[in-house]
């Protein structure tokens, strides 16, 4: 499983700029990124080198802030391979919150952050089905 | 005891009526004679004492505000020479100059009488250990509970607020049965207790709790966590202190002390006098006061009187507790709405954030909108769950209040702030 940082966002201008330039500042690297937001207001969802680290400067800064796990499945390069994944989770009738890909790729799979209520046994059942899950080192990531 | 001077608190309603008239005369007469501020503007309002028969005639005097206190800074409203005053007290200052008040010893004692009453009422006597938490000093909370926790007879602790551990020791090892301080107090006295696990050896069984507004659901979480019954009390520096009006055990409002205060509601628009029942800014006047009389006081308190018969067998009539100040409601879509009521909403839906009001006009419509700064606690990864958040405060907000809203949620110390205090209401409207 991954650590995933959500972050309250006031529809405003310069409000993504402030976050991201905050984490820029402090060297954080940003491996992927999802936003969600009604007309008012957003979250926004990243994956970053260092979960903990960036907590501490998001809410140093006053940002609200909030770690929840997440699958990071591998998802083999070719059709069909997403619907697969997705198949056997919906099979096991785990929900699927959300959903994003991360920027990095390794030996010709993508990765997609999964969210669902209970990460590591979706983790579990798409391994057992043969599916690569991947570790916090093959991201780069903790 | 059930009363502490039950001659006056259970008086005739005919005869109090009396009693008021008589002690009218006298005041306005005292202040004619002796304030010549009070004597200027009921000379421009073009009324004599002679006017003045009772209490039926008071709305030809002039209001009282606090800006005239101000003015009068810093003795003169006093009405007696400074050689018959004994005590001096004032209010916090925080808007403006401060207002002295000043006593005579006989002021104190009707003053001392009305706590004492309060304490009675709730169910104080002789055999009590009372905790004064109130602040000691210029302030009135401290030394007005504890003039009339003295007079009852109760053994008196002038803790003044603070030193929590301490004022824990006291409440274990001295039995206090009685504790006197403002509501948010007991609320972080309540925490400390339980984080210490203190509980077990104190005893408290009621509180008197003002110089703040509270609400219904505090109360039953300070009866709950303190083991005791919650009364409120009410007063202000100007008519003397705590002790104007106070709760009897049927706790549904306070019985005003009528045979030293004459209360009236105004319509703070008009200022026209509103009849028993209705709603509107409270005034006061004092009808036995000797250093400090004062005239038609304009509290910015808004409550509505009642004279339905109260089962405790006083004959006072009561006020609800206040809410709001006529100089910060808002008159949005025709509803009276004071901000301390969406704070209300706020901390009955468990959330402790900062708001603010914005309240403009669209084509011809008044838009309601409340700002809620996120706080860690409320926020949640899922959109669905803040939406739904939303939606809650905004039922909330339509039962208190009667009118739609609109809810958005905010970021962190995104609420303009002047001086460190949150602008609560930012009107937009045209008039």
């Amino acid at each position: 499983m991954i650590n995933q940082i959500s972050v309250f966002l006031e529809n405003r201008a310069g409000q993504l700029a402030d976050i991201t330039g905050t984490l820029a500042e402090n060297g954080i690297d940003i491996r992927a990124l999802n936003i969600a937001e009604t007309s008012d207001y957003g979250v926004m969802r990243i994956i970053t080198n260092d979960s903990e680290k960036t907590m501490e400067i998001l809410n140093g800064a006053g940002f609200i802030a909030s770690e929840t796990k997440a699958a990071a499945v591998a998802v083999p390069d070719h059709p069909g391979a997403l619907a697969e994944v997705l198949k056997y989770l919906a099979e096991a009738s785990m929900d699927v919150e959300y959903m994003y890909s991360i920027f990095s790729q390794l030996e010709g799979r993508a990765f997609m952050v999964i969210k669902v209520k209970d990460a590591a046994a979706a983790e579990k059942l798409l391994s057992e089905k043969g599916i690569y899950i991947a570790k916090q080192e093959d991201l780069d990531v903790r | 005891m059930k009363y502490y001077q039950e001659t006056a608190e259970c008086m005739p309603r005919e005869e109090l009526k009396k009693l008021q008239d008589e002690k009218l005369v006298k005041q306005i007469k005292h202040v004619w004679e002796h304030v010549p501020y009070y004597r200027k503007k009921m000379e421009e309002a073009g009324v004599t004492p002679d006017d003045i028969k009772g209490t039926d005639d008071l709305y030809r005097l002039p209001f009282t505000s606090k800006a005239d206190l101000r003015d009068s800074y810093p003795d003169g409203l006093l009405a007696v020479p400074k050689s018959e005053c004994v005590r001096l007290h004032s209010t916090s200052g925080t808007t403006g100059k401060r207002v002295l008040v000043y006593y005579t010893r006989n002021d104190i004692d009707l003053w001392e009488d009305c706590c004492a009453r309060a304490l009675t009422a709730a169910g104080a006597d002789e055999n009590d250990v009372c905790q004064v938490a109130y602040g000691y000093g210029l302030f009135t909370g401290g030394f007005g509970l504890h003039g009339g926790s003295q007079k009852l007879g109760c053994l008196t602790i002038p803790m003044s607020s603070g030193n929590t551990d301490r004022q824990l020791q006291f409440m274990a090892d001295l039995g206090t049965t009685i504790l006197c301080c403002t509501p948010s107090y007991a609320q972080y006295l309540a925490e400390s207790m339980e984080e210490k696990g203190a509980g077990g050896d104190i005893h408290l069984k009621a509180g008197v709790f003002g110089a703040e507004a509270w609400s219904e659901e505090m109360r039953k979480d300070l009866e709950k966590r303190l083991g005791i019954k919650a009364f409120d009390i009410y007063g202000l520096t100007e008519l003397s202190g705590p002790g104007v009006a106070y709760e009897c055990e049927m706790q549904q409002g306070m019985h005003i002390n009528e045979d030293h205060f004459y209360a009236e509601t105004i319509d703070p628009n008009t200022l026209e006098p509103l009849p028993v029942g209705r709603e509107g800014e409270l005034v006061f006047t004092s009808l036995d006061k000797e250093a400090f009389p004062i005239i038609r006081y304009r509290t910015r308190d808004i409550c509505e009187l009642s004279a339905e018969p109260c089962a405790c067998g006083r004959t006072f009539l009561k006020m609800c507790r206040p809410r709001g100040r006529s100089d910060d409601m808002l008159i949005i879509r025709g509803v009276n709405v004071f901000p301390s009521q969406v704070e209300t909403v706020l901390l009955d839906a468990g959330y402790t954030s900062n708001y603010q009001i914005v309240v403009d006009r669209v084509n011809n419509t008044d838009t309601f909108e409340v700002l809620v700064e996120m706080t860690p606690e409320m926020f949640s990864d899922s959109l669905g769950r803040i939406t739904e958040m939303e939606k809650d405060l905004v039922v909330r907000l339509k039962d208190m209040l009667g009118i739609q809203a609109k809810v958005r949620m905010v970021t962190p110390k995104s609420i303009v702030r002047s001086e460190g205090k949150a602008v609560r209401v930012i009107d937009k409207r045209k008039y």
